[in-house]
């Protein structure tokens, strides 16, 4: 076991961690926090991104010792106040959900796309989409969102 | 029933999002509850095994680890095997299928034996040291494999690999071919699909071991269903099952199951007296929940040598995979009345032949049967055009059935509204089809290598399942109807509870939009309460583009008459006849005397005192409707692809998809454009990217995520939608279903665009899916180049 200290969404947690456990699964299991998905077992779906200190990562490929001394958001400290976060209106303005499995993977990997390019192209976004899997939307309305949100957000 | 429009047709935002915005869902694997152990399932690497020996000791020693059971272990726990509920044929042939094999396993993914830990990675690792001794036994795997003579036998007490030939026929079908001037003949190999909802399954079950009852929450679509199943495989009363599938990450088939992991949990609840959870690893899904599509087919059409469709000989078989899993059978017989399409003819026959292979069961996928049919029928009709000389557009108007309510099809059925060719014009219109052609031919004169195809599906599907007695006919073992209760709450707001089970389309929404206006409230002063078996206790579920047009039915009806209660209240406490009040925006007026009122929250409260009702009325404001179809719903439309075909490297890229629906009257249009997008996009994957493949010793060969293609935004264009509005006359709203339509239409629309691209290479049938390599393979192959 090995003891790690990650803020999480704004608050320090101490913990004692195996070596091996995932970071999703501190996030989902340690903490309780359920909000991030896990779809897959081979870094493929993107249903799990997080924000590690700003940067959207695939949580299931980051060991949670990884993070010891960093900052992570996940989908639940996106909206401040009770209000969502612009990207969350967009993607509820624009029908970018359907299930919401891959929802909250989705928006964090979208708030990532929009911090580092703020007015992205339709093509732009479909690229920057690549890692993070949808089977309900068929993409139309997420890309619609992402956009949407993007303009939102500046 | 007087009702307002205020929701109903409106893009109202979905009640369903916040939850689901903001890491609020309740998915399955995010549920605890208190001394929960988990299960680990040790699965068979083999095609088809004996099991010898299953050692558990090891598993046993493992820390953390509270249990470990073989199937010989869990013999007794089962009163019934795992449930098949469409024995198509009389002659059918049934397996014995069990939660966990006893003696033989046959195919990869085959449960052998189950670990249970305080936590899952103790079960995981505890898993891998259960040592099986397996016998290995001869596989096959594929469809022409297992009906060769001699092929190895899945079941050893069947003497051959098939499973049962239904059959169905309409007119003379051997005169219409004997009159024919022309024939043509496609043959088809439909890939097998994994279905990738992106939740992977997960069970959860809660015993009260001192009230002998249990508690399982499901990713499934059909709790009530497997309530009734799961107490008949374990032998406990239904009445002690309690069923909730709680958000739900999509099905698409892929949850329309009963399956061994759920029945596993209760017997190990049941068994240790403690809550025992299960979650599938993505990869484990692939080899443990059921496939879709693999089916080979053979279609000819006789016509005359105008064009004109005389009949149609359809012969498929369908691969079952090992055993048959809740509807499999069935699945090809929901396609089996639809390889006409949208056309004419005298005579139909239809054949379909299932068959046994050591390969994960298939069952429903999105479309179910209809995806393939309607492959066929849109690829061969492409055939038959060429043949006597006419373009896609004048080929469909030449066969389209007539404009009408309840015209017969050739296939044998009666379909609701018909109204084809204003549809295919709406398409054309959209899409600018002259200068599609135009640059087509452009681009071909000029030699280009990035060559234009234009592909047409211009189909008819079948959903709203189902009329209970049409079902009887097919041998299916349940009805088709769906239930609702409408309860006026005494502080004025209303439950609308549904039988129908929701995992991504948007139902709470919907059926708010259908009460709100149906009563006269606000939308948020609705609430609907769905997917748990003691809250909804009636339901059939949601599968089959079924919910609106059964479950929503259900619903407007109870609605109406919630209204027709208070009205006698209203009339009561006005001391007027019910027939002199008007309902409008919610409140019951006396007609002519308009500031005489009582509005349905006032009602509802009088109904809760009841103080002061009619003679003979019973307290309370509430209602069920339980609605079964007096006939399904036929949405159709017409869906135009443009794909860039690279001749040089066999690259698919699709410019341009047009999808112009028809799903009678619509509800929300925001939701229908999103059901379209999702379904057009699985079925293009279907014509592009996926392919679940098997190698002869039975091991899936696309074995996760990583070779298995489910296509990411890049590979999609927008899709360009519109819609027309022909009512669908089987039900009071005119509404059809669209949840399947995309997937049914679109998979021939993208291959058809591709065959039209190469047309003048004259290059032969493009295989599904058209990869670069394969499209390269047939360039070269037409060319007489060596590939
Ligand atoms: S769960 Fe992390 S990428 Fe799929
Ligand atoms: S909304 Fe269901 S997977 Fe994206």
């Amino acid at each position: 076991m090995k003891r790690i200290s990650v803020t999480v969404n704004g608050v320090r947690h101490e913990a004692e961690v195996e070596p091996r456990t995932l970071l999703v699964y501190f996030i989902r299991e340690q903490l309780g926090l359920t909000g991030t998905n896990v779809g897959c077992d081979t870094s493929s779906c993107g249903a799990c991104t997080v924000h590690l200190n700003g940067q959207s990562v695939k949580s299931c490929t980051v060991l949670a010792v990884q993070a010891d001394g960093q900052e992570v958001t996940t989908i639940e400290g996106l909206a401040t106040n009770g209000k969502l976060h612009p990207m969350q209106q967009a993607f509820h303005e624009e029908h970018g959900l359907q299930c919401g499995f891959c929802t909250p993977g989705m928006i964090m990997a979208a708030v990532g796309i929009v911090d580092e390019n703020p007015d992205p192209s339709e093509a732009e976004v479909r690229e920057a989409l690549e890692g993070n899997l949808c089977r309900c939307t068929g993409y139309h309305n997420i890309v619609r969102a992402v956009i949407s949100g993007a303009k939102a957000s500046v | 029933m007087a009702a307002g429009q205020k929701y109903v047709g409106g893009g109202v935002p979905r009640k369903e999002d916040p939850q689901l915005l903001t890491g609020q869902a309740t998915f399955v694997e995010n549920l605890t509850v208190p001394g929960m152990v988990h299960a680990a399932l040790v699965r068979s690497p083999y095609g088809a095994a004996r099991i010898k020996k299953v050692d558990l000791s090891a598993a046993l020693a493992a820390p953390d680890v509270v249990a470990a059971f073989s199937g010989e272990d869990l013999a007794d726990e089962w009163a019934a095997g795992l449930p098949m509920a469409w024995p198509v044929t009389d002659d059918i042939r049934i397996p014995d299928h069990w939660p966990v094999a006893k003696d033989v396993v046959r195919y990869v993914g085959d449960a052998v034996a189950v670990v249970v830990a305080t936590s899952r990675a103790a079960a995981a690792d505890a898993a891998e040291l259960v040592d099986v001794d397996y016998e290995e036994l001869p596989t096959v795997v594929d469809i022409e494999g297992a009906m060769a003579p001699g092929a190895p036998r899945v079941h050893e007490s069947f003497e051959n690999n098939e499973c049962y030939t239904w059959t169905h026929s309409t007119g003379d079908i051997d005169a219409a071919f004997a009159k024919a001037d022309v024939v043509v003949k496609g043959e088809y190999t439909q890939p097998r699909l994994i279905p990738n909802a992106m939740e992977p399954r997960a069970v959860l079950v809660q015993p009260s071991p001192a009230a002998g009852d249990f508690t399982m929450w499901s990713t499934t679509q059909i709790p009530h269903i497997a309530k009734i199943l799961l107490s008949m495989i374990l032998g406990i009363s239904e009445s002690k099952m309690r069923v909730i599938a709680p958000d739900v990450g999509g099905g698409f088939g892929s949850k329309l199951n009963v399956y061994a992991e759920e029945a596993l949990c209760i017997a190990l609840a049941r068994r240790l007296g403690l809550p025992v959870k299960w979650v599938a690893g993505r990869s484990e899904g692939y080899l443990a929940t059921i496939h879709g599509r693999d089916q080979l087919q053979e279609i000819e059409l006789a016509a005359t040598s105008e064009g004109k469709i005389l009949g149609y000989r359809v012969k498929i078989r369908a691969n079952m995979g090992a055993y048959l899993q809740l509807v499999a059978p069935g699945v090809p017989l929901l396609g089996g009345f639809l390889y006409c399409g949208s056309y004419g003819g005298e005579a139909y026959h239809f054949e379909c032949t299932g068959v046994f292979t050591n390969t994960t069961p298939t069952d429903a996928y999105r479309g179910a049967g209809r995806p393939e049919a309607t492959y066929a029928i849109e690829r061969a009709i492409e055939l038959l055009a060429r043949k006597v000389g006419l373009d896609s557009i004048e080929i469909r108007k030449l066969n389209y059935l007539p404009q009408g309510e309840m015209v017969p099809s050739p296939g044998g059925l009666e379909f609701d509204s018909t109204n084809y060719a204003p549809n295919l014009d709406r398409a054309l219109e959209l899409l600018g089809h002259d200068a599609v052609r135009a640059e087509q031919a452009e681009r071909r004169a000029q030699g280009s290598t990035k060559v234009l195809g234009l592909g047409f599906s211009t189909f008819v599907e079948m959903c709203g399942l189902a009329p209970s007695q049409v079902l009887a006919s097919l041998n299916y073992g349940a009805g088709g109807w769906d239930a609702a209760t409408v309860r006026m709450l005494p502080t004025g707001k209303a439950e609308v509870v549904t039988g129908t089970s929701p995992h991504g389309q948007g139902h709470v929404t919907c059926w708010s939009q259908i009460a709100a206006d149906a009563l006269g409230l606000d939308i948020d002063d609705i609430e609907v309460l769905h997917g748990d078996t003691h809250v909804a206790p009636h339901g059939m579920n949601t599968y089959g583009s079924r919910s609106l047009s059964v479950g929503g039915i259900a619903v407007y009806e109870a609605c109406g008459r919630v209204v027709e209660k208070a009205k006698t209240i209203a009339a009561h406490l006005l001391e007027v006849s019910p027939e002199d009040l008007a309902f409008e925006n919610g409140s019951f007026s006396v007609k002519g005397v308009p500031d005489r009122t009582k509005a349905i929250q006032e009602l509802a409260y009088a109904a809760w005192t009841a103080h002061s009702l009619p003679e003979g009325t019973e307290p309370g404001l509430e209602a069920n409707c339980v609605w079964d179809p007096p006939n399904f719903t036929y949405p159709f439309g017409s869906h135009l692809c443009v794909v860039e075909v690279d001749t040089e490297t066999g690259d698919v890229d699709i410019l341009r998809y047009v999808a112009v629906d028809d799903c009678g009257t619509v509800i929300n249009p925001v939701i229908v454009e999103g059901q379209v997008h999702g379904g057009v996009a699985q079925g293009i994957a279907a014509a592009l990217y996926e392919e679940a493949t098997y190698a002869e010793d039975g091991t899936l060969e696309t074995s996760s995520m990583i070779n298995y293609l489910v296509p990411s935004a890049a590979e999609f264009p927008s899709f360009e939608l519109d819609r027309t509005l022909t009512p669908s006359t089987s039900n009071p709203l005119g509404v059809k279903g669209i949840g399947e339509a995309g997937t049914i239409a679109s998979t021939p629309a993208v291959i058809n665009a591709v065959a039209d691209a190469l047309a003048h290479l004259d290059v032969g049938e493009v295989p599904i899916p058209a990869t670069p390599e394969r499209v390269w393979r047939l360039i070269q192959n037409a060319k007489g180049g060596a590939a």
